[in-house]
C-alpha cells in the first residue's frame, strides 16, 4: 500500500485516489476509484493517476451524517468537547454531525449557535450542524427566536431531552416553522406518565421494582405531533422512535403523505429491557431500552423504511455521573463510534440502504445535502467515508476518542470497520487511526 | 482400612467407670451437671447421665448440650451443623459442670465450649471428660476422665458411637 | 455466600440455611448472656440513604451480639443529590477495612451496584420497591415458628395493599412461594405493579372476597403520599376496602395470622388495636429481627469461606 504523507497530512491540493473500493451511493454499487482534489470528487473510473489510497474490498460511500449528537459544550465539557466528540464521529466515519441544543447555555440563541458552528470549525473534524431550540431554554413555555435562528442557518430545532408537552404551543411551533421551511424533530415523551421513570414497563420493571417509563408516554406524542402535522403541513421528524407502536404510528402517517421522518439509534435496535436486571446505569438511556418485539418491529421499519435515519444519541456521561444510583444518573449512552458496527451486526440490510439510513436521508433532513450524503461523482464535496462491512471488531474502551466511557458495547462483537474518513478532501481517519 | 478399637461393651463400661470416677471426685459437695459438646458429645452426655442417676439417684444430674460454633477460632473449617443447637435449661451458675465430649483431639471444640458455658453463668468448676483421648493437642487442655487414650496419626479418622469406637487409616 | 442482595438470588437453599442459622442465633439470644464471639474482629457498616431507624438498630444489635464492631454511615439522599459518587463513598469506607455493608438505599439496584466496587459482603436492607431479603427471611421464620413448620405448602399468603412500591411484598412474594405457599395479592390496580402476570401469585381486588380463605393476612403500610400520587382517591376509601377492620377480622379463619412489616399505619390500613388482634405476629416479627440479621452476617462473614457456614452433618 503506497502512502502518501501529504496525503496523510491532508493537503488539499494534492490529488489522491481510492483504489479497489466498492462505490455504495443512492445509485447503488459499483466498483471504481474516486479521484479527489482540492476538496472534491474530481473523477470516477478505473485507472486514475494520483497517490493511491488503498480502499480493497472496501466500501466507499458519503460520509456519515448523524441528526442526534450530544456533544456537550459548552457547558459539560468534562463529558465531551466539540473537538473530541468531533473525533468520535470522524472515528466512526461520520462527516457531519447535528448537535443537540440541551448545552449549557442552551442553543436559543444565535451567540450559542454561532459558537457551537465555530468550535466545530475550529476542531474541523466533521461538520457541526447546530440544531435550535424549539422553546426558550427548552422549558416548553415560549417559543426561541425561530426565525433568527433560521436566519442563522440553524435548519432543524428540537428541544431534545425534553419534549413539548404544550399542545397549542407546539401547534404554534410547527406553523411558524413551516414559515422558515425548517424542520421540527420531537423528543416524544409525555412527561406526567414518565415522572421518575428509569426503565421500560414491564415485566423485568414489576420485579425489579424500577419506576416504568410506559411505551404509551412515546406513542401519544407521535400520535399528537403526526395530527398536528397534518393540520400545520410542517415538517417533523422524530427522534430517537423505541417502540413498535410508534413505528406503526409513522408507517401509516408516511401512507397519508404527511411530510414526517423518523430516527433510531443503535441500541434501540439491539439491546432490550433485561439489560437493566444487571443495575448497570450503562444501559439507563431515554426513552428506555424496549421489549424484543419493540426491537423486531424497530427493526422491521428500518427495513421497509419507515424509519429513515439511524441516529446515535451520543450522549457521553463523566464516570461520575454514571456511578450513582439508578434514579439519579443521567440517561444516555456512546454511539458515533459504534453506530456502524452495531447496525450491520444486528440489521439484514444491503448496503445502499446502509447508506441511505447512515448517510443520504439524515442529510437530507437535516438540510445539508448540498455537502453531505451526495452520490460520488465528479464535483460532489469529499466528505466521504471508506469502510470494510465484514470485519469484526471488538471495542477497547481505552482506543475510544470520545472523552467519556459509558458504552455498553465494550467487549462485545461488531462487525463492520470504519477505515479512512475524508472530511472536506482530509484525512481525518486514515486506517482507523484518527489523524489529529 | 477400618478397625473396632472399642466394642459396644467396652464403650458401656468406660461410661460406667468415668460416672464413678465422677460421683468420687464430687464427694457430695456442689451440684453436678453435664454439657455435652454438640454433636458427637451429646450421645455421650446422655448416656453418662442416665448411668449417673442410675448410681446416685438423688444427684438429679441434668444434661444439656452446646453447640459451640459461634466460638470457634476456626468456624470455617467447621460449620454449623443444622439442628445441633445450645440447649441448657438449667441454672449453670454454682454447678460443677461437666463437659463431655466423645472424641478429645486439638482442644479447639473444648476451648470453644469453655467460652460457650460462660454465656449461660458461672460454674463452680468445670471438668472434662472424654471417650477417647486421640492425641495431637494443640492447646494446653487436659481431661479431668477419660475412656480409653488410643494413639492415632493425624491423618486418622475416629468414629465413636454408643456401638464402639473405630479408626478408618487413611488410604494413601 | 458472598452477598445477600435478593431473595431469589439467594436461592431456596439458601433461605432454607439461613432460616435454620436462625434456630442457633435465637438459642444464642436466649442465654444469660446473649453475645458470642464469632465474629471477633470482623467490621460492619451501615450504609443507610434512607431514615430506618428500626433495621439498622436490628442489624447493629445483630452485629454487637456476634462481636463485630460496627459503623453508622448514614447520608441523606440531599448529599448524594449534590452528584457525590457514590463508588467514591463505598471505595473509602472499603479502604477502612471492613468486611460487610449494610445498605439501605431509595433506589433499586444499589446493593449490586455497590458490590461492582468493593471487596466487601454486601447486605442489602432494602433497595427502593425492590427487595428487603432479611425482612422475608424475618417473616418466613416468624410462620414457621408459629405454624410450627418448615414449608408452608398448603398455605395461603394473602398480601393486602400497596404492592407496586413494596420490597417487601417482592421479597415475601419469592420467598413464601420458594417455601410452597400459595400467595393472593390484594390491592386497587393502581397499586400494583404493570405487570404481575408473570409471577407466582392471584390477583383481587377485593379483600371481603379472599379474607376468609387466607392463612397468614400480612398487611402492607399505605403511605399517605400515595394519596396525592393518585393511586387512591382518599385514604377513608382505602381504608374501607383494604384496611383491617373488626368485621373482616371475623372473617379470618380461627386460626389464621396476621402480619405487617412496620411501622404501622393506625387508622388506615389497621382500624383496630392490633395490641387486641388474637393471632398476630407483629411483635413476633420484631424480636426475630435480630436473631434472623445475626444468622445473615454469620453466614457471609464467619470464618473465611465463602460458602455457606451451615451445611449438612458430615458422612
Amino acid at each position: 500500500m503506497k502512502r502518501d504523507n501529504n496525503a496523510k497530512r491532508g493537503s488539499n491540493a494534492k490529488r489522491f485516489v481510492l483504489k479497489g473500493g466498492t462505490i455504495v451511493d443512492s445509485r447503488g454499487e459499483r466498483r471504481a476509484e474516486v479521484a479527489i482534489e482540492g476538496g472534491v470528487v474530481v473523477e470516477v473510473g478505473e485507472a486514475l493517476s494520483g497517490d493511491a489510497i488503498d480502499a480493497g474490498g472496501a466500501v466507499i460511500a458519503p460520509g456519515f451524517v448523524d441528526l442526534h449528537a450530544h456533544l456537550r459544550e459548552p457547558g459539560k465539557e468534562e463529558a465531551e468537547t466539540i473537538e473530541t466528540g468531533s473525533r468520535a464521529g470522524a472515528k466512526g466515519g461520520y462527516t457531519a454531525l447535528v448537535a443537540m441544543p440541551n448545552t449549557d447555555p442552551p442553543q436559543d440563541s444565535v451567540a450559542v449557535v454561532d459558537f457551537v458552528r465555530e468550535q466545530g470549525r475550529r476542531a474541523g473534524l466533521v461538520e457541526v450542524v447546530p440544531s435550535g431550540c424549539i422553546t426558550l431554554g427548552r422549558q416548553g413555555e415560549a417559543l426561541a427566536p425561530m426565525a433568527e435562528l433560521a436566519a442563522a442557518g440553524v435548519r432543524i430545532f428540537t428541544d431534545d431531552g425534553n419534549g413539548v408537552q404544550d399542545e397549542l404551543l407546539m401547534r404554534r411551533a410547527m406553523e411558524y416553522g413551516r414559515g422558515l421551511d425548517v424542520t421540527l424533530a420531537q423528543h416524544c415523551e409525555v412527561a406526567t406518565l414518565t415522572k421518575g421513570a428509569v426503565m421500560n414497563e414491564c415485566q423485568c420493571c414489576t420485579t425489579l421494582g424500577l419506576p416504568g417509563w410506559p411505551a404509551v408516554a412515546e406513542e401519544l406524542m407521535v400520535f399528537r405531533d403526526i395530527e398536528l402535522a397534518r393540520i400545520t403541513g410542517a415538517r417533523v421528524h422524530f427522534l430517537h422512535l423505541s417502540t413498535a407502536r410508534s413505528v406503526d404510528l409513522v408507517r401509516a402517517a408516511k401512507r397519508d403523505g404527511l411530510p414526517i421522518t423518523a430516527e433510531v439509534t443503535p441500541h434501540h435496535l439491539s439491546l432490550d429491557e433485561t439489560r437493566l436486571m444487571s443495575f448497570d446505569t450503562v444501559y439507563k438511556v431515554n426513552p428506555p431500552l424496549r421489549s424484543p418485539r419493540d426491537i423486531a418491529a424497530l427493526r422491521k421499519g428500518v427495513l421497509d423504511g419507515t424509519i429513515d435515519a439511524l441516529a446515535t444519541d451520543h450522549a457521553p456521561h463523566p464516570r461520575r455521573d454514571k456511578e450513582l444510583s439508578l434514579d439519579q444518573a443521567p440517561p444516555g449512552m456512546l454511539g458515533l463510534e459504534t453506530a456502524l458496527g452495531v447496525a450491520l451486526g444486528v440489521l439484514e440490510i444491503d448496503l445502499p440502504h446502509l447508506v441511505r439510513i447512515m448517510s443520504i436521508n439524515p442529510a437530507r433532513i437535516a438540510g445539508i445535502e448540498a455537502r453531505h450524503g451526495r452520490d460520488i461523482e465528479p464535483g460532489a464535496p469529499a466528505n466521504l467515508v471508506v469502510f470494510d462491512p465484514n470485519i469484526t471488531w471488538q471495542v477497547a474502551p481505552d482506543e475510544l476518542a470520545s472523552k467519556s466511557r459509558n458504552t455498553p458495547f465494550v467487549g462485545m462483537t461488531l462487525r463492520g470497520r470504519v477505515r479512512h474518513t475524508i472530511f472536506g478532501g482530509d484525512f481525518t481517519v486514515l486506517d482507523g487511526e484518527a489523524q489529529r | 482400612m477400618s478397625t473396632m478399637v472399642m466394642s459396644a461393651d467396652d464403650v458401656r463400661r468406660a461410661v460406667t467407670r468415668i460416672a464413678h470416677e465422677i460421683l468420687e471426685r464430687q464427694r457430695g459437695g456442689s451440684r453436678l451437671a453435664l454439657v455435652g459438646l454438640q454433636r458427637g458429645g451429646a450421645w455421650l452426655a446422655d448416656m453418662l447421665g442416665d448411668t449417673l442417676n442410675a448410681i446416685e439417684p438423688a444427684a438429679h444430674v441434668p444434661v444439656g448440650y452446646i453447640d459451640v460454633s459461634m466460638h470457634r477460632d476456626d468456624i470455617s473449617l467447621r460449620p454449623v451443623i443444622p439442628g445441633a443447637i445450645s440447649r441448657i435449661d438449667f441454672a449453670v451458675d454454682g454447678t460443677t459442670l461437666v463437659l463431655v465430649d466423645d472424641v478429645l483431639y486439638t482442644g479447639r471444640t473444648v476451648r470453644a465450649a469453655l467460652e460457650g458455658v460462660n454465656t449461660y453463668g458461672r460454674p463452680r468448676a468445670v471438668q472434662l471428660a472424654v471417650l477417647v483421648d486421640r492425641g495431637h493437642r494443640e492447646l494446653p487442655i487436659r481431661p479431668d476422665y477419660v475412656g480409653k487414650n488410643i494413639p492415632t496419626q493425624v491423618s486418622d479418622d475416629v468414629r465413636a458411637t454408643a456401638e464402639g469406637v473405630v479408626i478408618t487409616k487413611a488410604t494413601s | 455466600m458472598k452477598h445477600l442482595r435478593s431473595i431469589p438470588e439467594l436461592g431456596a437453599d439458601g433461605l432454607t440455611r439461613l432460616l435454620e442459622l436462625t434456630n442457633h442465633m435465637v438459642e444464642v439470644n436466649r442465654r444469660p448472656v446473649p453475645k458470642v464471639p464469632a465474629l471477633r474482629g470482623r467490621t460492619v457498616v451501615s450504609l443507610f440513604f434512607e431514615d430506618s431507624t428500626r433495621t439498622r438498630l436490628s442489624f447493629e444489635t445483630a452485629a454487637k451480639r456476634l462481636s463485630a464492631d460496627t459503623m453508622t454511615f448514614s447520608v441523606s439522599t440531599s448529599s448524594v443529590n449534590k452528584g457525590e459518587s457514590l463508588r467514591d463513598t463505598v471505595e473509602t469506607i472499603t479502604d477502612m477495612g471492613v468486611d460487610a455493608f449494610v445498605v439501605r438505599h431509595k433506589s433499586a439496584g444499589i446493593p449490586w451496584q455497590i458490590s461492582d466496587w468493593t471487596t466487601a459482603a454486601v447486605v442489602n436492607a432494602g433497595d427502593g420497591w425492590h427487595q428487603h431479603p432479611t425482612q422475608a427471611l424475618v417473616d418466613c421464620f416468624t410462620v414457621r415458628e408459629a405454624r410450627g413448620c418448615e414449608r408452608f405448602d398448603g398455605l395461603t399468603l394473602t398480601i393486602v395493599g400497596d404492592i407496586k412500591h413494596s420490597r417487601v411484598a417482592r421479597s415475601n412474594i419469592a420467598a413464601f412461594s420458594m417455601l410452597g405457599a400459595q400467595i393472593v395479592l390484594v390491592a386497587p390496580p393502581t397499586l400494583l405493579p404493570p405487570d404481575v402476570a408473570h409471577w407466582p401469585v392471584t390477583v383481587s381486588h377485593s379483600l371481603d372476597d379472599v379474607v376468609g380463605r387466607t392463612d397468614i393476612l400480612y398487611m402492607l403500610r399505605l403511605q399517605s403520599e400515595r394519596m396525592s400520587q393518585g393511586h387512591v382517591p382518599n385514604l377513608r376509601e382505602y381504608s374501607e376496602r383494604f384496611g383491617l377492620d373488626a368485621r373482616r377480622l371475623a372473617m379470618l379463619p380461627s386460626d389464621a395470622v396476621v402480619m405487617h412489616p412496620g411501622p404501622m399505619n393506625r387508622g388506615v390500613e389497621m382500624l383496630i388495636d392490633p395490641s387486641a388482634l388474637p393471632n398476630s405476629l407483629i411483635h413476633r416479627q420484631v424480636a426475630n429481627g435480630v436473631s434472623v440479621r445475626m444468622a445473615v452476617l454469620f453466614d457471609l462473614l464467619a470464618g473465611e469461606s465463602s460458602a455457606g457456614n451451615l451445611r449438612e452433618v458430615a458422612p
